[in-house]
């Protein structure tokens, strides 16, 4: 069965249960990298609390069916996130969490960077960044010739992609397409942890006002903290909502949430630097690790 | 027969396929109108985007369009399709898993005006590297007819090399074709002419009778998919003449010359092999197409001077 969607935002004992599932999934990932060693941690934690929200709360899916014709899509364009994905998915059902374990090593289902043919749960292949936002609105597009479900719900494409990787002229160019092709079935999110891998995006490439690149784009554009849960869902509440500026046929446009984040958030160690991206990992960085997150919340 | 516009056969196929496909879609990156699928764009305009002038996202949609379900065929120059998209298409489209077929028109010598930028020598090299793609050239209206079905019907990506012009019917209207299945256009027990498209195998025919005027029995052969390679087409007939020469509008790196040349050293055929099409150090330059193709040896009499080197060793 395919959950509904809400139609009002998370009650508190809601916000506890997703604050539960952002635990659970950071730890899950934080144990996979570290039984390999070495990981992506700076990009996988940013996203997790995006994740909660989008798994336990706005995705429409089905864990028993993942090819099921009618769900949502999603896109982690930012492949490289694909252990807090794993993690995520594990969480919902679509995988064991021993599986987790095998994270990187060889014959996995679970490989550095995302891949629909290995992993599932997974709608698209991707890693080599800015293309996966390029797919997100081909599938968007391809939702929308279906028309809408039988319930006469949006079938939506959701997207995540860094603001490292807007560097890449890809993002720009399905940029201009999204807001041309009036795709408001597809729902983005720029993961702004602000580092990249030879260090800070102001230092690296300075791309100015996100928010406002993607309001000239023709996008709906929302900024909010990546990491507050309640924040997090009235956003996307926002976002889906219909388009005061949608045409005759209900064509909106595309929404762009740019997520202020920590990159490596929740592992004190690596948080707010350009190094955590592809990060020594082990044992005694995640004991440190989760004893932070205990500081915070006691364990469960 | 009479010559038909290659490209209005390719929007004709599609269109007549869109009325019971609804997967069907045609996506363009601001050459429909030289791609001519106008007509489908007017008959399906639901079905029907053009991108802009932006050949990585013109392949980022189309695999997106497959992933959620659709049966799109994207279509842009070939140096672009090739060139300046292929890790798109090598890995959204490709490595993912999925159903599109790319369409590059223009190839080789075919672009003609548009010159060196635009003269892709190149793009089968490219293509021949990504694994389980189908790479197919027709050589006629017909058999392009037959590619575009083969194409929507496969499990995997598939190249459609394409030139827009006219080209003269070979085959008749029932012949059936297959990927990975050559057609023997003439026997010959002299040397075989292995052609890859509508340039090639008409160039190929013409040397075949100009070598049969002096008492050469060539054999020709419409290679029609690259990859995958009719192995046992190349093998058989590359052991009964014991002499090979490759045709492709192509520089010689890369392409069929070299499918053919892996093919017969892994296999130990101890045949002889001359390559026709451009040099492996040439870049592609402006002209006609006439004054290109002789500039870059690839026609009839260049073939023909080959294939008697091969036989008489002059």
């Amino acid at each position: 069965m395919i959950n509904p969607s809400p139609d009002r935002p998370a009650s508190s004992a809601e916000l506890a249960d997703l604050a539960v599932r952002a635990r659970s999934i950071r730890k899950a990932c934080l144990e996979s990298i570290a039984a390999l060693g070495v990981g992506h941690v700076g990009g996988s934690m940013s996203v997790v609390e995006a994740l909660a929200v989008l798994y336990f709360r706005h995705l429409r899916l089905d864990s028993g069916d993942p090819k099921n014709p009618d769900r949502d899509r999603f896109v982690l364009s930012k492949g490289h996130a694909g252990p807090a994905l794993y993690a995520a998915l594990a969480e919902k059902g679509y995988l064991p969490r021993e599986m987790l374990g095998t994270l990187n090593k060889g014959g996995t289902s679970l490989p550095s960077h995302a891949d629909r043919l290995r992993t599932p749960g997974v709608d698209m292949s991707t890693g080599s960044l800015g293309q996966g936002f390029s797919a997100a609105c081909g599938i968007a597009l391809g939702l929308r010739m279906d028309g809408p479900r039988a319930d006469g719900t949006v079938r939506r494409c959701w997207t995540v992609i860094g603001d490292g990787e807007s560097d890449e002229g890809q993002v720009w160019e399905a940029a201009a397409f999204a807001a041309h092709y009036r795709l408001s079935n597809l729902v983005a999110f720029t993961d702004a942890n602000r580092f990249q891998i030879d260090g800070s995006t102001e230092s690296v490439m300075h791309l100015r006002d996100l928010a406002a690149k993607w309001d000239a784009f023709g996008w709906r554009t929302f900024r909010v903290d990546g990491h507050d849960l309640g924040a997090l869902d009235r956003t996307i509440l926002a976002a889906c909502s219909p388009d005061p500026e949608a045409d005759a046929e209900g064509r909106g446009r595309p929404a762009m949430i740019v997520l202020d984040t920590v990159k490596a958030k929740g592992v004190p160690a690596l948080e707010g630097k350009a190094e955590s991206h592809n990060a020594p990992f082990g044992p005694a960085d995640l004991e440190a690790a989760l004893e932070a997150m205990d500081k915070e919340a006691p364990r469960g | 027969m009479a010559d038909r516009e290659m490209r209005a056969v390719y929007a004709q196929t599609l269109t007549t396929l869109a009325a019971s496909d609804r997967r069907i879609c045609v996506v363009e990156a601001d050459l429909a109108r030289a791609t001519g699928t106008g007509p489908f764009a007017k008959a399906y305009p639901d079905r029907f985007f053009n991108v802009g002038v932006a050949e990585a996202n013109l392949v980022g949609v189309a695999s997106g369009l497959s992933a959620a379900g659709k049966r799109p065929f994207a279509a842009t120059f070939a140096c672009f399709a090739s060139r300046r998209a292929y890790d798109q298409f090598f890995l959204s489209a490709n490595y993912a898993g999925l159903e599109v077929v790319l369409v590059g028109t223009d190839p080789g010598v075919t672009a003609a005006f548009n010159g060196g930028t635009h003269m892709p020598l190149e793009d089968l090299a490219l293509m021949r590297a990504v694994p389980g793609l189908a790479i197919v050239e027709p050589a006629d209206p017909v058999s392009l007819e037959a590619a575009v079905r083969l194409a929507l019907d496969r499990k995997g990506c598939t190249y459609l090399r394409l030139q827009r012009k006219p080209a003269p019917e070979i085959y008749g209207p029932g012949e059936t074709f297959k990927f990975g299945k050559a057609k023997l256009l003439r026997p010959g027990k002299d040397v075989v002419l292995a052609a890859l498209g509508a340039l090639m195998v008409g160039e190929a025919r013409k040397a075949a009778e100009s070598l049969a005027a002096e008492g050469i029995d060539a054999a020709v052969l419409d290679v029609f998919t690259l990859a995958p390679l009719d192995r046992a087409a190349v093998l058989d007939l590359a052991r009964r003449t014991g002499r090979i020469v490759t045709c492709e509008n192509h520089r010689v790196t890369g392409g069929l010359g070299s499918a053919v040349a892996e093919l017969l050293a892994e296999e130990g055929v101890p045949a002889r092999l001359a390559r026709i099409g451009a040099g492996a150090d040439e870049f592609g330059e402006v002209g006609t197409q006439d004054w290109l193709a002789e500039r870059f040896r690839l026609t009839a009499p260049h073939i023909a001077a080959a294939a008697r080197k091969l036989v008489k060793g002059v």
